[in-house]
């Protein structure tokens, strides 16, 4: 059986090899729901031996700072008046850094966020913000579970596979 | 160098200089300066940059770039605080001071005009991008910066250094030298020799005006998982005093939304 150096421990070749389509399959279908977009796998192809953790950092600055961004949002549109121009300048924010990273879902949701902030509509506002806040939960969740692959992939000696 | 000796047989690191292949750069590296106020932005432009073997310094606002320049209030133009810049990438829509304002502080200085500046924004829109280049920047990028993006900005500065006088003789043409390039196809060989990268913490950095930028000492981190990320709660950042957000006025809205969007 091959040996890879530097690795701690090494799995069955065919026990890599399932991780790795389970990885796969996990992936394709965020690119299928539309949760992530190929900005994201551009970000995968940056990651290296030299930045191996590349990815997770950019999604760790990511969630910092949508959280950041929601509490404003949710602070503005608490107060009275609403100073909808500085939740509007937030939800620009975060759908840059959405943009940024892939999560497709956010960026839509803030593009239609936007919208709301420009008509100063109160409830389409609020509305808006609570699928925001849902979906980056539901992406925190799903990145969770796409490095803990990852993670279990190079743990059993193996390569992450990157999507083309 | 990686201490443990893997060698990943799809990708070389970055940091290993292969002395059979020489950088097209010769011995100086490419320099950039890129400003962008969103942390995400700022670290995935720095990434890109390095992995196209550029020197960056990032910094998260106008202000900061000037200073980071030398050129404030209190100072006189070219009295560097570093080293000597190649090129500016900055994001558009910025509070305080927008892109399209730094670009024009640093056109209107005899010190700093010669240096090319390259506008990022995510609002494609051709008001923008005209007034941008009338300003002369060198090119316009919208985003999310891809790595194609940079590879072009990459083999652009490599052209320009070294030879003096592009092609077209310079002059105005000169300003859409560079976006006429992107319909050529760059280059497809990615440059593998010594990059200087500066430390994980250059983001927080920003925050703390340092005299010099990092040596061109290339730390390469170990293959195995570093403590700073662990796996199950790693969405959380210990230790870090910068959690992104610059502002440096809080009522401040940022001014290039007012601007007319495109449909």
């Amino acid at each position: 059986m091959p040996r890879f150096h530097g690795q701690s421990n090494h799995a069955p070749v065919d026990i890599v090899n399932q991780l790795q389509k389970q990885y796969v399959d996990y992936l394709s279908s965020l690119f299928h729901e539309g949760v992530l977009d190929d900005q994201f796998t551009q970000l995968q192809k940056l990651q290296d031996e030299s930045n191996p953790d590349f990815t997770v950092e950019v999604a760790t600055l990511f969630f910092v700072d949508s959280d950041k961004l929601i509490n404003n949002m949710a602070a503005a549109l608490e107060r009275s008046p609403v100073d909808f121009k500085q939740v509007d300048a937030d939800v620009h924010q975060l759908k840059g850094s959405s943009s940024s990273i892939g999560a497709m879902r956010v960026k839509n949701l803030c593009i239609t966020f936007r919208s709301f902030c420009e008509t100063q509509s109160y409830e389409g506002c609020l509305i808006c913000l609570q699928q925001v806040k849902n979906e980056c939960a539901v992406l925190k969740d799903k990145l969770q579970n796409l490095f803990r692959m990852e993670q279990q992939i190079v743990g059993a000696g193996g390569s992450v596979p990157l999507m083309d | 160098m990686a201490s443990n000796g893997l060698v990943s047989p799809r990708r070389r690191s970055s940091d290993q200089f292969d002395g059979s292949d020489p950088s097209p750069c010769g011995s100086e590296e490419v320099h950039v300066l890129a400003v962008d106020d969103s942390l995400v932005d700022r670290k995935v432009i720095e990434r890109l940059l390095k992995i196209t073997s550029c020197k960056v310094t990032a910094v998260d606002s106008g202000l900061r770039a000037l200073r980071y320049l030398g050129l404030d209030e209190e100072k006189t133009a070219g009295d560097f605080n570093g080293l000597k810049v190649d090129m500016i990438i900055t994001d558009y829509c910025m509070p305080g001071m927008t892109g399209y304002e730094l670009l024009k502080k640093i056109k209107e200085s005899s010190a700093l005009r010669e240096i090319p500046v390259v506008i990022m924004s995510s609002e494609n829109v051709l008001a923008r991008i005209d007034r941008c280049m009338e300003e002369g920047a060198e090119d316009f990028i919208v985003k999310p910066v891809k790595l194609s993006d940079v590879k072009r900005l990459r083999d652009f500065m490599t052209r320009d250094v070294g030879d003096g006088t592009s092609s077209d003789g310079g002059g105005t043409t000169h300003k859409r030298k560079l976006r006429e390039s992107f319909h050529e196809s760059p280059p497809s060989s990615t440059v593998s020799c010594a990059s200087s990268s500066a430390p994980a913490a250059s983001t927080t950095r920003s925050r703390s005006p340092s005299p010099s930028p990092s040596p061109s000492v290339s730390s390469s981190k170990p293959v195995t998982a570093t403590t700073d990320f662990d796996f199950m709660g790693f969405f959380s950042i210990r230790g870090k005093s910068n959690n992104g957000r610059h502002v440096e006025d809080s009522d401040q809205h940022l001014n290039c939304l007012k601007e007319e969007t495109v449909a």
